[in-house]
């Protein structure tokens, strides 16, 4: 069994929790106190593993961050590494996902932000651009702010195919580029809008999270603002896999890091009461692509439970058996190093957390 | 004196070189807009902290021109003559 750093974005800064049995845990001193971390992200697709964080102070502004060496020290360059061009009318809010290109495309990395723009860079995510053909997609305009605002949280690189991307945004929905992104065209068909006069659009959907396998890049997992699908076309329709859930709302979904038909999901109750169905801790892992559920709680917290987990604050490693790991919004960082069975507690008392991810070492 | 200071607060001063201060050349600074674009030609980093790429001031940042706040007087086109001391405030406000 090897290694694992563990990224904690926080509502007030970022925890870096260390592990070499995935059993014991120490977590370094606190960095970038005082600013939001909702992007935590890492690619380990060259021969030293960079890490990301994006972080945003009140004051003054966002700003994304890497490391090459585990977190030990981060950098960022002079000029802002992201940012809207010049007669765009539009500033960085917020930095939601950093995600590395396909394995066969180094030093690209692409970044998906706040207001809904997706960024993309070609240094190894050091200095972005902006996309401009989903920045002058023509349903822009009536892309709404979610609660958490007008962001584009999910970025979904094809792993082969390096003309295919997919990302999703709150709301707006699902969009898909097979043109290296030129071109946009949005990929809801089967997602429901239940917030919308129609409740079954062409775009305009609150999607929370959309996560795929990269061996079986066609078959996508989908919490939604109400609702959970699969794709098994790459998108091009959804089936509610809600069936055996306690609930249908929600925001993280990931997937096994070997099987792709074995995903994580962190149900709330519904929108308007987003805790745990029946104030019960409880993680669903479905192990054929949705068809049954199972909730797991062992080593979770018993008794009533009041907070929620957050899109980006549930991730896996790579190891087998895979670790699980989530964040709550009471500030605690819960790991399983056996698939979901088993978890245990590795810190609390932090900030609410708003990313998580880990990098097997 | 021909220079103009601008006085930082303590979270900013690693974005210029560890100084509590910098100053820019009054020579063709008219506004505080000029100043900031100096600054930010000197220390990018510190100056996309001031203000976002589209150059609006970040509305959590206060910035006062000899005691006056920007935003009540002619925000980046306020005067800045020889000899003005800027200073840099964040806002009293967050959770």
């Amino acid at each position: 069994m090897s290694g694992v750093v563990v990224l904690v974005g926080t509502r007030k800064g970022l925890f870096v929790a260390r592990s070499d049995d995935r059993v014991t845990y120490e977590v370094d001193p606190i960095a970038f106190g005082m600013n939001a971390v909702a992007s935590v992200g890492f690619d380990d697709r060259g021969p030293t593993p960079r890490l990301f964080a994006a972080a945003r102070s009140e004051h003054w502004g966002p700003s994304l961050f890497h490391s090459d060496d585990l977190g030990a020290t981060w950098s960022e360059p002079g000029a802002a590494p992201i940012a809207f061009p010049e007669g765009s009318g539009a500033s960085l809010e917020q930095v939601w996902q950093v995600v590395p290109g396909p394995r066969n495309q180094p030093g690209v990395v692409y970044a998906g932000v706040e207001p809904s723009a997706l960024f993309r860079s070609v240094d190894g995510g050091v200095t972005f651009a902006l996309v401009d053909g989903l920045w002058d997609h023509p349903h822009r305009p009536t892309w709404q702010p979610g609660a958490g605002g007008q962001c584009l949280h999910t970025v979904v690189p094809h792993p082969t195919d390096l003309d295919r991307v997919l990302v999703a945004m709150s709301t707006g929905g699902v969009y898909r580029t097979t043109d290296s992104g030129a071109s946009w065209a949005p990929s809801n068909d089967g997602v429901k809008a239940y917030f919308l006069p129609d409740p079954y659009p062409e775009y305009g959907q609150c999607v929370h999270r959309v996560a795929s396998h990269p061996e079986a890049p066609d078959q996508l997992f989908l919490q939604n603002h109400h609702g959970v699908y699969r794709s098994d076309d790459g998108g091009d329709s959804w089936q509610s896999i809600a069936e055996g859930l306690p609930a249908d709302f929600g925001f993280p979904v990931v997937v096994h890091p070997h099987r792709p038909g074995t995903a994580y999901l962190f149900p709330l109750t519904a929108d308007g009461d987003r805790m745990p169905p029946d104030r019960q801790f409880r993680v669903y892992r479905t192990e054929d692509a949705g068809s049954t559920w199972t909730p797991l709680s062992d080593g979770l917290p018993d008794g009533p439970y009041h907070a929620a987990v957050l899109r980006d604050a549930m991730c896996t490693d790579t190891d087998d058996p895979a670790g699980i790991y989530l964040g709550t919004r009471a500030g605690e960082l819960y790991a399983s190093a056996d698939e979901g069975d088993h978890w245990n507690l590795v810190v609390e008392h932090l900030p609410d957390v708003l990313s998580v991810r880990a990098l097997s070492v | 004196m021909t220079a103009v200071v601008m006085r930082l607060p303590g979270v900013l001063r690693p974005y210029a070189d560890g100084r509590s201060s910098v100053e820019v050349e009054a020579d063709g600074v008219q506004t505080v807009g000029d100043v900031l674009a100096r600054v930010e030609a000197d220390h990018p980093a510190l100056g996309r902290r001031l203000r976002d790429e589209q150059g609006a001031v970040r509305r959590h940042v206060n910035v006062y021109v000899d005691g006056a706040d920007i935003r009540h007087s002619q925000q980046l086109e306020t005067p800045v003559g020889p000899g003005a001391e800027i200073v840099v405030v964040p806002a009293v406000s967050g959770g």
